[in-house]
């Protein structure tokens, strides 16, 4: 029975990249691209040593995003603010580390929780203002990205935490080399992989046990599962807001760190600000699902990194943009159908067991 | 009542769905310009028979005749068509639309491209005054009750030309007047010579309103009898609808013991409107002791269990053993051994897309045998799980399957065994056999008075008064929201309760 839910599992996401790859396909076509060139030469770089390194710092990041996003959504509860949260986090881990002289392995301890603490703080408005006066977190989190954004504009404008680092763009002032993690370069000799990739392989893990394995993390599940049964069984649905959307958003304060701490070393007006949107859609693709977010996240990263490859093959690389909508939407679409099917596939399959014993006895 | 016009005749129905036949050779005549009452034990069939004759569901065999023309139905329009209008007994109404829109919702009276409401109005003032169903049309629905509700249904069939009407459980959710204006509602119907088909198992109702009544067993049905002529009670149907001597819960011997376990003072429940739905009631439960609450549902039982438990917030004292518990929270109480069974279990008792073995863990996952400190023990509560289905007799493949997958009896038997596991010292019962099979329902009769052999108290709400009278040592009768009586189990009759919980006369 279990293999077959995996197995089961496994069809969503079959169907979701067929049929982009197929969608795709015709689009090439009509705009007069040679389909099996283009895949040939999306898929010949996308697996040479170089993109494969950058995919995998890039998965790094959009894992953390869609973890951060997954502990909400498994109780129902839609955290769009972590953008919002990891910048914010980002520029506090710059700060704290560029003005740290610890050893290495302090320096980035202190680094992440000033992170994950600023992360949480910010995502705990949300939480405050859900319980206390009502307002949907949805509404709340997407506001408070543009209030983050803001907030550090202006203090990278405007205060002393901001200075002029190369190429004339202001940011924080460099994190001295102790306070980097810049990772080994084990796969392409020029291209580390971040430090990071392996602390969120342990983020996954330890976001596998709190969740299946913990008290707390069956009382968010079944807070998603069903609000009203769980109230009945003792979960008090308050607590259970602030301390998911706190541990989202501390999460979400890292989602920055790998590209920080493996690559700029300075918080910049330049630093990405929409991982937590890509986020959501790769939580959506795995399931909620550790092991489904990570490979959900490398082939995001794979179609992002390969994308590079179309404008030379003559073809707009927002082509990559079109197949990751369509195995969103496409998965989206076809997880549910399962479902459906599941559930009632499973009733008649117990109507039938039970037929049988009967009948036996 | 003359027997030559037949507004339905079904013949030799059968259902099958994959392992379960739903409807076997069912045959029904209902006379035209009566009401005919369907009655059954929960999963006997009802429902499906009803959706066959709706055009939701199609017969595997057997003919569907309405006024004496065999007809197919593919699907409700088809029945529609032929005149029959379906009441269900969930309503489907647009909170935020008038009654009059929603009656015409659907099918929109047009005049060209315009909707032509002037005509919808006339029309809707002519059908409710022939059939005596006032009803202001330009009220919003959100601002009415569950009754007016209910008319308003009515109406819609009526407005889509039905002439026989099918009324699902229509008095579940009805406070006894509201069900007195109903019946005379059907009454009215009836007089126009309209058709009204009544599906229920409260025999009492469906005594004083059908002119025949059909029982149905086990997908098939197995008589009908026509009130009016034969002498039958609500007790000769019950045999019917379980087909043998039903069993009786005999209470055995004096088990209470000194030590009272819940002490409840002055608790009040207040709706939103500050209307109380629980008003100011006191009572106490020995150790040992089962203590029974009678009354018709929706007179404030849910809420006095939501209290008892923590989850709906009230007013008083309650005092479970030396404890104040008023303001602790659920998990407190579970903790301190309440085990509950609460009255809507798809909603509040189980995660329906979960495993059987996480929902043995819900409510009690903060105990052994489902978690040990912070960690889950899921070893540990899957054994427990297959513990529970043995001794419960869950009927299921395995501890892996959803709870979606069983029916709601097996349902109700998982989690009767799950709070009856962890020696609870007081269980809060909502209809703790509700929708269980004959066999099973003596089952959780026999562990119930086990547990309260050992010293467990007991607070039972449940709408089948022989379990009432049976299992408990001390009745309460409820209306709205007061004890209205104490009645003693071993002298009152269902019928006196009956009485009793309608606040029609003086309990015994």
């Amino acid at each position: 029975m279990n293999l077959r839910r995996i197995g089961i599992s496994l069809i969503a996401p079959a169907i979701g990249l067929f049929v982009s790859l197929a969608a795709t396909a015709v689009i090439l076509t009509v705009i007069g691209a040679n389909v099996s060139t283009v895949f040939a030469s999306m898929w010949n770089y996308g697996t040479s040593p170089r993109a494969m390194s950058l995919m995998l710092n890039l998965a790094t990041v959009y894992f953390l995003s869609a973890l951060a996003v997954s502990i909400g959504l498994k109780m129902n509860l839609f955290n769009i603010g972590v953008n919002g949260q990891y910048v914010l986090g980002s520029l506090a881990g710059a700060v704290v580390a560029s003005n740290l002289t610890l050893p290495k392995a302090a320096s980035v301890t202190v680094t992440i929780i000033a992170a994950m603490f600023v992360g949480a703080v910010w995502a705990g408005i949300s939480a405050w203002l859900k319980v206390a006066r009502g307002v949907s977190e949805v509404i709340s989190t997407i506001m408070l990205n543009f209030i983050a954004i803001g907030i550090i504009s202006y203090i990278i404008v405007r205060t002393s935490i901001g200075t002029e680092t190369s190429l004339n763009i202001r940011g924080t002032k460099p994190i001295p080399e102790t306070g980097m993690l810049r990772g080994s370069a084990f796969i392409d000799p020029g291209t580390p992989i971040y430090g990071f990739f392996f602390i969120s392989i342990i983020i996954g893990v330890g976001y596998w046990l709190l969740l299946n394995r913990t008290r707390f993390g069956f009382d968010l599940r079944a807070t998603g599962k069903s609000a009203t049964a769980a109230r009945t069984s003792g979960v008090q649905s308050n607590r259970m807001i602030y301390v998911t959307m706190l541990l989202s958003g501390a999460v979400a304060g890292l989602v920055g760190l790998p590209y920080l701490l493996g690559d700029t070393g300075s918080y910049t007006l330049q630093f990405p600000t929409d991982w937590g949107f890509i986020g959501i859609a790769i939580a959506l693709l795995g399931r909620n699902n550790p092991l489904g977010i990570a490979l959900g996240a490398i082939l995001w990263a794979f179609l992002d990194i390969s994308s590079g490859q179309l404008v030379l093959e003559g073809v707009p690389r927002e082509i990559s943009t079109i197949m990751q909508g369509l195995i969103v939407i496409v998965v989206v679409i076809s997880y549910e159908v399962v479902r459906r099917y599941q559930v009632k596939s499973e009733q008649t399959n117990v109507a039938k067991a039970l037929a049988k014993q009967e009948a036996s006895v | 009542m003359s027997q030559s016009s037949l507004a339905v005749e079904l013949n030799g129905i059968w259902k099958r769905f994959p392992g379960v036949i739903a409807n076997s050779d069912i045959n029904l005549k209902v006379a035209s310009g009566t009401v005919h009452a369907i009655v059954g034990e929960n999963g006997a069939g009802k429902s499906t028979l009803m959706k066959i004759l709706y055009g939701m569901q199609k017969a595997d065999e057997g003919t569907i005749s309405i006024n004496g023309t065999n007809l197919v139905f593919n699907s409700p329009s088809d029945a529609i068509d032929a005149g029959i209008g379906m009441v269900h007994q969930h309503f489907m109404l647009a909170d935020n639309f008038t009654v009059l829109e929603n009656i015409v919702l659907g099918s929109e009276p047009k005049n060209g491209i315009r909707l032509d409401f002037a005509r919808a109005r006339k029309q809707i003032a002519d059908i409710a005054a022939e059939n005596g169903l006032a009803i202001d049309p330009d009220i919003l629905v959100s601002e009415l009750g569950v009754g007016d509700r209910q008319r308003i249904e009515i109406l819609k069939v009526l407005y889509r030309g039905a002439k026989i009407l099918i009324l699902d459980e229509p008095t579940a959710v009805l406070v006894p007047h509201e069900v007195d204006e109903l019946f005379n509602t059907l009454r009215d119907l009836k007089k126009e010579g309209l058709t009204v088909i009544f599906i229920s198992h409260k025999l009492d109702e469906v005594l004083s309103i059908a002119d025949e009544i059909t029982v149905i067993r086990q997908g098939t049905t197995v008589g009908s009898v026509n009130p009016h002529t034969q002498n039958v009670s609500a007790r000769d149907l019950a045999e019917m609808m379980v087909g043998n001597e039903l069993p009786t819960p005999e209470a055995v011997g004096d088990t209470i013991k000194e030590e009272v376990v819940l002490k409840v003072e002055n608790l009040s429940v207040f709706a939103k409107g500050g209307k109380a739905i629980v008003d100011d009631i006191s009572f106490q439960i020995r150790a040992g002791e089962i203590v029974g609450i009678a009354g018709v549902e929706g007179n404030g039982q849910a809420e006095i269990l939501d209290a008892l438990m923590g989850i709906e917030s009230a007013t008083g004292r309650v005092q479970f053993k030396d404890e104040d518990i008023t303001n602790k929270s659920t998990r407190h109480r579970r903790e301190l051994g309440i085990g509950f069974i609460p009255e809507d279990r798809q909603r509040q008792a189980l995660m329906l897309e979960a495993p059987l073995w996480e929902n043995r863990m819900l409510g009690h996952q903060t105990r052994t045998p489902n978690a040990k400190g912070i960690w889950l023990t899921p070893r540990s509560a899957k054994a427990d799980t297959k513990r529970i289905v043995a001794e419960y007799d869950v009927r299921t493949p395995s501890i892996d399957v959803l709870a979606s997958a069983l029916s709601g009896g097996n349902q109700q038997k998982l989690i009767v065994g799950r709070e009856m596991s962890g020696e609870p010292k007081l269980l809060i019962a909502a209809h703790p056999t509700r929708g269980v099979d004959v066999g099973a329902q003596a089952a959780i009769w026999d562990h119930i008075r086990d547990a309260r052999q050992a010293g467990l108290a007991v607070l039972l709400v449940s709408a089948d008064l022989d379990e009432l009278i049976g299992l408990s040592d001390n009745i309460k009768v409820l209306l709205r929201g007061k004890f209205v009586a104490d009645a003693d189990p071993a002298t009152v009759t269902p019928q006196e309760l009956g009485t009793a919980m309608t606040g029609a006369g003086e309990a015994a």
